[in-house]
């Protein structure tokens, strides 16, 4: 498996943080392949488990007990949107649909996995739990950044930031 | 979006979120240092290890992230001079739905947690440390990346800190999406690498082995910030704000049905439930009236307005005697909640006005823990799951009378009998909206759910 | 020196342990057995399936920190309001347990209830039926119904785990048993579980196997039908069974084993504990090594040679045919080629025939492999110890066996018995066989041997006798006959009387097995002493003996 110079440098530093046990650093490195890559691939697994002497069960184990790690590519742009009570109460499961409307997902039949992609790639959205801003909801993220009291009709401003 | 307004309420006493929102105020240690960021640490380096646990136990701080266990006991848990080397772990995987204070202390006060940190690591002797941040906060990992490398920089982290011969190195791990590693065990585990499975109790207490099966201190974020304050203060000053044996601040986030929603550092005990949602939070919205409150978070037991609670109460020549309390009358501190048989837990209060409907209420909370259930030990990995599809088929009109027994005997069947507190956690919210709400259990059983979930909440924007 | 021993109580009894002991194993000793899942007293304990929560006490602390002592002078127990699981944690002094208390019957039915929701109705065609714990906990400790109304998680079904083992994710109730011992016992950490909560199952890494030698030991420990033996998949109902205790002849180990057979067939093998041995396992080379007694080929009938060709014929007259044919030869053109898989009782009797032909020329055939790390022994052979000890072999099985092939080829040697050995093992080719004037082979299923022979007489297999072998340890065991042999084979060692008798020799009124041991335990100093029940079913170590009588 190709892996850039650039992302090896930050896999061997991060290994570093963990001087007692290199098996802490699996979290790390999957965050770090799927920055990189978009997803989990099989070969990713491989390389991590031989690149810290585990079994590739091992990573495994992880990659599906964690939900942010994808096996598949999301779209271009991810949204995750809270489904917990309070922003449920705000409106949570409206934004949902909000999103899927502006964005074209299809949530009626969408594959398997958690994830709903529209058929363009452009977008993928997550109905995720709690995101910890419950006062100020309902809220959502779209990749890294995170937006409070998000009203229905700030939708498709929004998204045209993510192009 | 509409940016609620932030400033503090007048009867916040702002201790830990003092720069939190405050107007230029930026998250860069400059900022801190200009602020006499890090005199406390300094303090402590010069300050023995012992003498600093026993500052925080005379303190009585008591965990802030949910569990309320006294922090200088667990501390004291620690045997100096052991042959182990001993791991402090910033609890950062705030998850607790309800919950939301220590992401801004992440995001806008980072160097406050670290100082607090740097403090607990000394005072415990422990060299090697972690932050464990929830995979949902990529931003706040990066700002706390910079912090450290900002505090390394300036000699506040590292070896032979600001000269004192104490070698401390703190590194962040990022979670990716599991609750269950709130847990103390299960975020140990996930910290080693494996799925985040909580640990049996006995043997594996943390204070005995914990990290790599050495003695390990976890702590929430809020808790270390407080160390820093205790120092700052000492413990005895300390243990005068807030109630006996509730002591200090405590930061409060309230969500749901109430006009001004949002944050709130306020003395422990000090508010009353109905002074936070009336007069705090500006009550409820108009033609609305108050029908439940979850006070500590969703794994915490609901009350149902309208009731009342026996606990001691304090009189007027300031004795404690026996009495009757409404909800609304409530001291918002540890021991007043747990009379009243629910928790302060991690301070996130939910309130529910009378167009809730409370099946649809537990159905969500249900959800949760069904997706949030790690599946090691049985009755938690089936039971959740069981709640959650009695209450969906209950919402879809197609419940029987025997479900709200059903419910609560899965319930009860899941609480006292699991590895680690998640069982209770998932069970209480079943078995208190059941046992105070247990006619409209019984009349969605019978009729089903007279609107669908959409409309119910529709009128909240 | 012995352990600290702690006082108990349990169910009211004071007893006392040694400390260590596990409060579920302690509970086991006091008589009061409880329900167990994900707990196996080889592995370690990770106290998931909360099916061995018990109430547990501790002594009540008095203000001097000292246990609180009540009128028996006994300390004062403090009940733990909640339950506590029983096999993560050691007795303590002064600890109560209450194995049957209404709360403790209560917890049993929670957790039987929840491992049954999501349990598929699979039990009229599950392998575990009839020594399933879900089973059989059900009924000793569940409730009678369930309030269980919504649709059963779904997971993958009949996957093949491994070449031998068989996964059905559904009826599994991750205990995590097959995990812990492939990563503990086996060495081969191959298994794991995938997804969370509720839809967690278990798996191989993809592309991987469950392919280690040891996989079938995974079978025998978990507790439902999840894992289950692919070699055993729908051949025979359980409790139709009949289970005999006897030793597996693969290899010099000699695991101790059950043999499960029905009406004269052997469908399933099954390791049986023993410490000293093989603890609870086997490997599954040994395990599934049993087929070839049910084979279509076995060796039913006496043959003798005619000028047409190898003919059936009775049991005195091919004996008799022997006899003659080896009578007319003097000792030193006789060789006996013997095996180290035949047992003591037969190793004696091939003595006796060697004794009484007067020949030299014998030996058994070595058998070598690579020893692995945890069962399987470098000798292939079950019984070289037995051999030596009784003198059908010297210190080196095998060593004498390149010079009588060379007598044999040179004509020097005329007739060769062998027993249960192919003499092309032995470094002859067909030709070289096709010399010999005489060849008599008792044997169990055809071979190049058997083909050339000049009478052929069938035998038993390591299930179809009673005997015992020493292991390479030095421990002396016992096989039990499970099944028949088939047709008119008949036991060994009274093949080899009979020969005895057919040339002219007595065999010392030897009628019983029981007999043959006799005299191998007086002319063998480590076996002074011993009977073949004495024995038992554990073993005995001869080691031992001799480090006593030394």
């Amino acid at each position: 498996m190709e892996i850039p110079a650039e992302l090896e440098a930050k896999i061997d530093e991060a290994i570093t943080h963990y001087p007692v046990f290199k098996r802490s650093a699996t979290l790390p490195l999957l965050h770090l392949f799927q920055e990189h890559f978009g997803f989990i691939t099989d070969e990713a697994i491989d390389w991590i488990a031989k690149k810290l002497e585990l079994a590739p069960i091992n990573v495994l184990e992880l990659v599906t007990f964690y939900p942010m790690f994808r096996r598949e590519p999301a779209g271009k742009h991810h949204i995750r949107v809270c489904r917990t009570l309070s922003c449920a109460m705000a409106g949570g499961y409206e934004l949902l649909d909000t999103f899927c409307k502006h964005a074209k997902i299809d949530r009626s039949h969408n594959g398997h996995g958690h994830i709903l992609k529209s058929e363009d790639g452009k977008y993928s959205i997550e109905f995720v739990e709690c995101l910890a801003s419950c006062g100020f909801g309902p809220v959502c993220m779209i990749n890294d950044d995170f937006y409070e009291a998000v009203a229905q009709n700030e939708v498709p401003e929004l998204l045209k930031k993510y192009q | 979006m509409a940016s609620p307004v932030r400033s503090p309420h007048p009867r916040e006493n702002r201790i830990v979120f003092k720069n939190i929102d405050g107007p230029g105020w930026t998250n860069d240690i400059d900022c801190y240092l200009r602020d006499g960021g890090y005199e406390e640490l300094k303090k402590a380096l010069g300050m023995k290890p012992e003498t600093i646990v026993n500052e925080v136990k005379v303190s009585g701080l008591r965990g802030r992230g949910g569990a309320g266990f006294p922090c200088g006991v667990k501390w004291g848990f620690i045997r100096p001079g052991g042959p182990k080397p001993v791991y402090l772990i910033c609890n950062a995987d705030e998850s607790e739905p309800g919950t939301f204070k220590d992401r801004y202390i992440i995001h806008q006060d980072p160097h406050q947690m670290i100082e607090g940190m740097v403090i607990s690591c000394f005072a415990v002797n422990a060299r090697l440390a972690y932050i464990y941040i929830r995979g949902e906060f990529p931003e706040g990992a990066k700002i706390l990346e910079r912090a450290l490398a900002e505090a390394r920089e300036h000699g506040f982290l590292g070896k032979n800190i600001l000269g004192s011969g104490f070698d401390c190195e703190i590194y962040v791990h990022r979670g990716a999406g599991a609750y269950i590693c709130g847990e103390e065990t299960g975020l140990i585990e996930s910290l080693e690498g494996k799925r985040a499975y909580p640990r049996i109790k006995p043997p594996y207490f943390p204070a005995a082995l914990g990290l790599y099966m050495c003695p390990t201190v976890v702590n929430n974020v809020e808790t270390l910030c407080n160390v820093k304050h205790i120092v700052r203060m000492g413990g005895a000053e300390y243990a005068k704000i807030g109630r006996p044996n509730n002591t200090g601040t405590r930061l409060l986030c309230v969500s749901g049905d109430v006009q001004k929603p949002g944050y709130f550092e306020l003395e422990v005990g000090a508010v009353t439930m109905g002074e936070l949602i009336y007069d705090i939070c500006g009550g409820m919205k108009p033609g609305r009236k108050l029908k439940a409150v979850i006070p500590g978070g969703s794994s915490a037991k609901v009350l149902r307005a309208g009731d009342t609670y026996k606990m001691k109460v304090k009189q007027p020549d300031g004795s404690m005697a026996d009495g009757e309390v409404k909800l609304e009358d409530i001291p918002l501190d540890f021991d007043s909640l747990a009379a009243a048989g629910s928790m302060a837990g991690s301070g996130g209060v939910i309130v529910m006005d009378d167009s809730r409907d409370m099946v649809w209420a537990l159905n969500n909370i249900n959800e949760f823990y069904a997706h949030e259930s790690c599946g090691q030990c049985t009755p938690c990995r089936e039971g959740s799951l069981w709640m959650k599809k009695i209450t969906d088929r209950m919402l879809k009109g197609a419940g029987v009378h025997q479900d709200t027994d059903t419910l609560k005997g899965v319930a009860d069947n899941i609480a006292g009998r699991t590895i680690c507190a998640f069982g209770e956690a998932c069970a209480w919210p079943t078995q208190s909206f059941v046992l105070k709400f247990r006619d409209e259990f019984l009349a969605t059983a019978r009729n089903g759910s007279q609107a669908s979930p959409q409309e119910k909440n529709g009128g909240s924007q | 020196m012995s352990a600290e021993l702690l006082n108990v109580q349990i169910d009211g009894t004071w007893y006392q342990f040694p400390k260590g002991t596990r409060v579920i194993e302690a509970c086991a000793q006091a008589g009061k057995f409880v329900p167990r899942y994900c707990y196996h007293p080889k592995l370690s304990s990770p106290g998931n399936c909360r099916m061995c929560l018990i109430e547990m006490g501790l002594p009540k602390m008095g203000p001097n920190r000292k246990p609180e002592l009540g009128p028996d002078g006994k300390p004062v127990i403090s009940w733990i309001p909640r339950p506590q699981i029983s096999c993560a944690q050691d007795v303590a002094e002064g600890m109560g347990i209450k194995t049957d208390s209404p709360m403790t019957q209560e917890c049993r039915k929670g957790v039987m209830e929840f491992l049954l929701i999501n349990h598929p109705l699979d039990c009229p065609i599950c392998d575990q039926a009839g020594e399933c714990e879900l089973q059989e906990f059900s009924v000793e400790y569940g409730n009678a119904g369930s309030r269980f109304l919504e649709e059963k998680v779904k997971k993958p079904k009949r996957i093949e785990l491994g070449p031998r083992v068989t996964l059905d994710d559904e009826r599994c109730i991750l205990c995590s048993r097959c995990i812990r011992f492939m990563k503990e016992i086996a060495q081969d950490d191959v298994l794991g579980f995938v997804s969370r909560g509720s839809h967690t199952y278990l798996t191989a890494y993809p592309g991987r196997l469950l392919d280690s030698n040891y996989s079938l030991n995974t079978v025998d420990i978990c507790p439902v039908g999840a894992l289950t033996s692919t070699d055993f998949r729908f051949k025979m109902r359980v409790w139709f069974l009949k289970e005999t205790k006897s030793i597996c002849t693969s290899c010099a180990t000699g695991c101790n084993t059950i043999i499960g057979s029905r009406q004269d067939i052997v469908y399933r093998q099954t390791p049986r504990e023993n410490d000293e041995v093989n603890s609870c396992w086997m490997c599954d080379a040994g395990r599934l090594n049993f087929h070839y007694l049910n084979a279509e080929n076995r060796l039913r009938t006496p043959q003798a040679r005619q000028s047409t060709g190898l003919a059936d014929t009775s049991w005195p007259d091919a004996l008799a045919r022997a006899g003659e044919s080896l009578k007319a030869f003097k000792g030193e053109e006789i060789a006996v080629i013997a095996s180290a898989r035949m047992t003591n009782e037969e190793l004696w009797m091939a003595k006796r025939l060697i004794d009484a032909l007067g020949t030299s020329e014998f030996d058994v055939v070595p058998r070598t492999g690579e020893a692995d790390k945890l069962l399987v022994s470098a000798d292939r052979n079950p019984n070289t110890h037995g051999a030596q000890l009784i003198g059908v072999t010297g210190s080196t099985p095998g060593a004498r066996l390149s010079e009588i092939a060379e007598k044999i080829r040179s004509g020097a040697v005329k007739a060769v018995i062998t027993f249960g050995e192919d003499l092309s093992r032995a470094g002859l080719s067909p030709s070289d066989i096709s010399k010999l004037s005489a060849l008599i082979a008792v044997d169990i299923l055809p071979n190049e041997t058997t083909q050339h022979a000049t009478v052929v007489l069938p035998g038993s297999g390591f299930a179809e006798k009673r005997g015992s072998m020493v292991n390479g340890k030095g421990r002396l065991q016992r096989l039990n006959r499970a099944i028949r042999p088939p047709g008119q084979a008949r036991d060994d060692w009274e093949i080899i009387r009979d020969l005895i008798q057919a040339i002219g020799s007595e065999s010392n009124g030897v009628y019983l097995i029981e007999d043959v041991f006799k005299q191998i335990a007086q002319a063998v100093p480590d076996m002074n002493g011993l009977s073949l029940s004495k024995i038992g079913d554990q073993g005995v170590s001869l080691v031992a003996k001799e480090a006593q009588t030394a």
